[in-house]
Formats: structure tokens, C-alpha cells, sequence
């Protein structure tokens, strides 16, 4: 896994709540066997015509946003189906960070396996750096994990919590599996007694 | 010792490790796996030179990309074909128990574990699928992961989990004619929203729990993701005994009583408290039907489709109306008045023995409208056995019901089965999102008896209005 301890990076600002997995990456987009070749899947129906031509409305397609790598969205973003695909299709396309007001339980989760940020911040905080986003020609947002802030050139300086453990993991970037097989004498004793 | 809940005991039994602030590493009873989000999985187990931990407690199904009819017939779709040889390869290598479209054990992962009694009360049960937490309906923890998550339990029997906080929802009275527990679930969401249960995991308590069957409370926690909660269960009772006894995998013989002297022991205790406590009448609670692109945009069935107007926020206001126009709605409309194309009864939600029953007793000797397509697709193998044995199947397709294979099917529509563009479906699934039953399609959730009463009449209708 990618290690992660901060970033600088233009915004996407997509203002929208409840943007669900369905959303994120459509189903009939599940059937892959590898985990490559999601990022221009990303918002597939939101992003594209029919016929495959980029639609001119759409955030991703907008090319001031170009480039973009912090995406940021409105309250339950990531909610629906445990697919992982929606956490790689949003890295693939080159986000490493994203900010919401809130996040879907296994969204939040995947998108830790694959270091992917997730950061929430108040709802003020994402209107202001939303407005922002789409006022300032190439805003960019630093976004610091070790000391759990958020900062603009503007004077925007928010925190976020973040769990100590998965923090701990995205810095060294580590494998939980392998992290979790340190373990193996407690899960052997574990089973030894639990019927 | 403090008073616990149910949720608590059950956390409390499978921690391997734990550290103040930290995620627990919690130890997993069973782990279900399916075709789509396992193959980067075995994947990362093959490049790590990594096993199965405990084959005895995982099983695999094939249930996501099946066909629901022609299964003697080559599969059409390339690339769902390619997944499922990936899972027969996968579950080859690793020595997996895995049940393909052709076993009689096959049918939705959340079907066949109830059914076959591997799903059992105190357990801790994991799935890459976010409806896992149906299992919780016998009284278990069963949640949703990840691909990295699934890789990790295949490799490590356990998961690593952040406590989440505990929520009561708890429904009194006695619900009315007519009302189902999907429409239970639906007024729950409609409640809470999207978000009301984030961070939580939910026990159903109060007498419409302790009333409802183990097929009801399976289509009630089946939905707890839809109001955001990690997982929902409901105490174990009498009635999951019976439910559980005598079934494959259940414990049998002297095993058996003392199962049910520990199951029993996992009821939350009288002076336990929960962290957040919603309560519904059950008297409030009519048949509902969704009108908007999540399942908490959802309203009885009497009533109308709301105006963005009506909304306080300009962000509540957008999203209301970016909705209506995806569903080709307007505001002020009556919900019966919107006709539907395709009527879609199944999913994990809703394709029991008992869902098929109550749509059937509607459809039995009626036909279905002209301009309605109707499939009927069970949940499994032997819920399809079941139904054949009842004469269940006779009843849909003398109305005109198509009736199928057992699927996943059109609940997400990874395969043929799907809605075309604008097309507008009732549906007994769990999901309205935008496109999730087909691209530019539009779903209305709604019970069985709803789906199918909207099937006969080609609009939606009040199922208690008939006869």
C-alpha cells in the first residue's frame, strides 16, 4: 500500500450528498478480475454520453478541475455496497485525498486498505473550501495527516480526527495482513478455546 | 458484571486483541464469499504465498452475475463468464467449498446461509457484500467489507474493527393489514435517513420484532446499510430456534440444547442502555413506496411526490430535485398515479418462501397489465424447490410473471436481467440509486405484495385497497 503523510493538490469540488457507490462505479463495471483500469470508469454515467464522448456539465470534464487530486463532496459520500472498486476507481483517476462531511462505513474503510485518504471535516468547512474551489482558479488544499490539518493559502486551517491505528498504518504504508499475522500465536490461542 | 447488550456480548466473545483507542482484532465464525468482490483477493493471497486460514468456516456461492434463466446455455456475457471461471479456478487452488448455478446449494449468499443453517446466533459473520448484516436477523454480528478485507480474512480468520456505538430501534404495536416488514425497514430509513445509523450497530427490538418471522427480520436487518448502520440484529427467540432446528448445519442431537441455553444467553440484559434510541408505532406504518434515488426518499403509499420547495436547505433542495428529474418525476404527483414498466420481485431483501407467498396470494388469478413486464426470481435453489412444491410458480406465470433461476439478478443488474434507459420498475430490492437496476433506469422499492399488486394494475396501488 501507498504510504501517505500529506499532500498539496488541486480541488474537485463535486457539491452533491449521498454520491453512493453505484454512482462512484456502476455494477456491470464489478465484473473485472484485476485490480487496474477503474480510474476512467470513475462517475462513468455521470461522466459520459452514451455514445462514450465526455458530458460538458460534468465536474471531471470541467478543465479547470484538471489534474485535480483532493476531491470534495457533501455528507454520506461512499454510501451503499462494500464494493472496493470505488475506492480504486477514485485513486486510479488520481485523487489521493478525499473530504466530505461524512462517509460511508466501508467506503471509509476501503478506501484505508488502499491509502486513500478519507477526511471529515465540519459541513462550514466543506462549504467554505467547495466555494472556494469553484471562486479561485487552481485552488489547492494542503492536507497534512500528521497533524491531522487541512490548509489553504486563504487562512483555512481545519483539523480532523482520524483513528490512531489506521493513521499509524497509512504513514509506514503498512499491510495489515501482515501486521495482523504478528498476531498468529494470540489467534491460535483464540481458537483453542472458542467454540 | 455491568449489564450488556447484545451487540456488546457478542463483541465482547470474539475480541483476539485489543488496545485502548485502537480497532480490535475481532475473530470471524463465518465468511461468505461471492464471485465479484473476491478474485483480487485470492490475487493478493497467491502473490503473498498465502493459504485459507479455516476452510471449515468460509464457503463460496456464485450469485452476482448468474443468469436467472437459459443456464443451459452458454453464458452471454464474456466478461461474467470470465469471473465466475476466475471463482471456480480460485476455488480450486485454495481447496474452497464453492457452489456454482448448477448446485443445489446455490442461491444469494444471504439466502443460503440462514437456509442452510450456517448462520447461527453469537456469531460473527463477514461477507464483501454490504447486505451481510441480514444474518444479524438470528441474533448474530454480521457486517460488509472490503476486497482487502475479504483477503484479510481468508488469510487471517479475523478482522480488525473500531467499536461502533450501539443503537436501539425499537417498534411497538401491531403492524396493519397489508403492512410488511420490508414496509418496516422503509419507514425506519425514511426516519433516520441515509446517515441515522452511521457508526452504529442496530438492534430491532419491541413487539413487531418479537412478532415477525426469521424471513421478515432477514429483510429488516437486510437493510440496516440503507440507513448507514455497520450491522442490525434481533434477539434470538423461540421463534429462530425453531427456525434454525433440524436445518444442515445447525447443531443437532446433544449439541443442540446447548446451543440454544447459549444463544439464549446473548439477549441484551434489562438494564442495558444503548448509545442512540429511535422508536416508531407500529400503527404509523403503511405500505411505503420510495419516489427518489435512496431508499430514505421514501413515502406511504397514499401520499405525494414532495416539491423541492418543501425542502429547507438549497442542498436538500437541489438533491430533491436533481432526483425528481432523474426519475422523470414531478413534484405534487400521487404516488399511484405513476405507472411502472417492470416488476422485479427478488433480491436478498426479499425473495424468501415467504415474499413469494405473499406476492403470489396477490397475482393468484389475476393477470398482469399489458405494459408491464413481471420476473419472479428466488433467492435460491431450494427456495425455488419450495415454491414449485407450493404451486407458487403456477400462480405467477398463469398471471404473466416471468418465473426464473435464483440470483442476484436485477437488485443490481450485473446481469442480462435489467432495466433500459428511463425505463421505471417497482422493485422488491434494497437499492433506488441512480442506475443501479440498469443505466438511466429508475426503481421505486416497495414490499412484495406491493410489486406485485403494481404488476396487475400497471401503476403503483394501495395493496390494501384490493378486494
Amino acid at each position: 500500500m501507498d504510504a501517505f503523510t500529506n499532500h498539496t493538490g488541486k480541488v474537485v469540488p463535486y457539491d452533491m450528498p449521498n454520491v453512493d457507490t453505484d454512482q462512484i462505479i456502476p455494477a456491470r463495471f464489478l465484473k473485472k478480475i484485476d485490480r487496474v483500469g477503474f480510474g476512467e470508469l470513475l462517475f462513468y454515467e455521470l461522466r459520459y454520453e452514451e455514445d462514450g464522448s465526455p458530458k460538458p456539465g460534468f465536474i471531471l470534464n470541467q478543465p479547470q478541475y484538471a489534474g485535480g487530486t483532493i476531491l470534495v463532496s457533501g455528507p454520506q459520500f461512499g454510501i451503499g455496497s462494500s464494493r472496493e472498486h470505488a475506492p480504486w476507481a477514485i485513486q486510479q483517476y488520481g485523487f489521493r485525498v478525499v473530504i466530505a462531511p461524512s462517509f460511508g462505513d466501508i467506503f471509509r474503510n476501503n478506501c484505508y486498505q488502499n491509502g486513500l485518504l478519507p477526511v471529515m471535516l465540519d459541513a462550514a468547512e466543506v462549504d467554505t473550501i467547495i466555494a472556494r474551489a469553484q471562486e479561485v482558479q487552481g485552488y489547492e488544499l494542503t492536507v497534512d495527516l500528521e497533524t491531522q490539518q487541512v490548509t489553504d493559502s486563504l487562512g483555512l486551517a481545519a483539523s480532523f480526527d482520524i483513528d490512531p491505528f489506521r493513521k499509524e498504518n497509512l504513514v509506514q504504508g503498512l499491510d495489515d495482513i501482515g501486521l495482523t499475522l504478528q498476531n498468529e500465536g494470540a489467534i491460535d490461542a483464540f481458537e483453542s478455546t472458542h467454540s | 458484571m455491568a449489564p450488556k447488550t447484545m451487540f456488546e456480548k457478542i463483541w465482547d466473545a470474539h475480541v483476539v486483541r485489543e488496545e485502548e483507542g485502537k480497532p480490535s482484532l475481532l475473530y470471524v465464525d463465518l465468511h461468505l464469499v461471492h464471485e465479484v468482490t473476491s478474485p483480487q483477493a485470492f490475487d493478493g493471497l497467491r502473490l503473498n504465498n498465502r493459504r485459507i486460514r479455516r476452510l471449515d468456516k468460509t464457503v463460496a456461492v456464485a450469485d452476482h452475475n448468474v443468469p436467472t434463466n437459459d443456464r443451459d446455455k452458454p453464458l452471454t456475457d464474456e466478461v461474467s463468464k470470465a469471473q465466475l471461471e476466475a471463482m471456480q479456478r480460485n476455488a480450486d487452488e485454495f481447496g474452497l467449498e464453492y457452489h456454482d448455478m448448477f448446485s443445489e446449494k446455490q442461491g444469494i449468499v444471504h439466502v443460503i446461509g440462514p437456509e442452510q443453517g450456517r448462520t447461527q446466533p453469537g456469531m460473527i459473520i463477514v461477507c464483501g457484500d454490504s447486505h451481510t448484516a441480514t444474518h444479524g436477523a438470528v441474533g448474530a454480528m454480521a457486517f460488509g467489507i472490503g476486497t482487502s478485507e475479504v483477503e484479510h480474512v481468508l488469510a487471517t480468520q479475523c478482522i480488525w474493527q473500531a467499536k461502533p456505538k450501539t443503537m436501539e430501534v425499537r417498534v411497538d404495536g401491531t403492524l396493519g393489514f397489508g403492512v410488511t416488514p420490508k414496509d418496516v425497514i422503509l419507514a425506519i430509513i425514511g426516519k433516520i435517513g441515509t446517515s441515522g445509523g452511521i457508526g452504529h450497530a442496530i438492534e430491532y427490538t419491541g413487539s413487531v420484532f418479537r412478532e415477525m418471522s426469521m424471513e421478515g427480520r432477514m429483510t429488516v436487518c437486510n437493510m440496516s446499510i440503507e440507513a448507514g448502520a455497520r450491522t442490525g440484529m434481533v434477539a434470538p427467540d423461540e421463534t429462530t430456534f425453531a427456525y434454525l432446528k433440524g436445518r444442515e448445519y445447525a447443531p443437532s442431537d446433544a449439541d443442540w440444547d446447548a446451543a440454544v441455553e447459549r444463544w439464549t444467553a446473548l439477549r441484551t440484559d434489562p438494564d442495558a442502555t444503548f448509545d442512540t434510541v429511535v422508536t416508531l408505532d407500529a400503527a404509523d406504518i403503511q405500505p411505503q413506496v420510495t419516489w427518489g434515488t435512496n431508499p430514505a426518499q421514501v413515502l406511504p403509499v397514499g401520499g405525494r411526490v414532495p416539491k423541492p420547495d418543501e425542502f429547507e436547505s438549497s442542498q436538500e433542495q437541489g438533491a430533491v430535485e436533481k432526483a425528481l428529474a432523474y426519475m422523470g418525476l414531478n413534484g405534487g404527483e400521487r404516488i399511484q398515479d405513476i405507472a411502472v414498466d417492470t416488476v422485479f420481485i427478488g433480491s436478498c431483501t426479499n425473495s424468501r418462501i415467504e415474499d413469494l407467498r405473499a406476492a403470489a396470494a396477490v397475482a393468484k388469478g389475476k393477470q398482469k397489465a399489458d405494459t408491464v413486464r413481471a420476473l419472479v426470481v428466488p433467492g435460491s435453489w431450494a427456495v425455488k424447490q419450495q415454491a414449485e412444491e407450493e404451486g407458487l410458480d403456477q400462480v405467477f406465470t398463469d398471471a404473466g410473471f416471468e418465473w426464473r433461476d435464483a440470483g442476484c439478478s436485477m437488485c443490481l443488474a450485473m446481469n442480462p436481467d435489467r432495466l433500459a434507459p428511463g425505463e421505471r420498475s417497482a422493485s422488491t430490492s434494497n437499492r433506488n440509486f441512480e442506475g443501479r437496476q440498469g443505466p438511466g433506469g429508475r426503481t421505486h422499492l416497495v414490499s412484495p405484495p406491493m410489486a406485485a399488486a403494481a404488476a396487475i394494475a400497471g401503476h403503483f396501488v394501495d395493496v390494501r385497497e384490493l378486494n
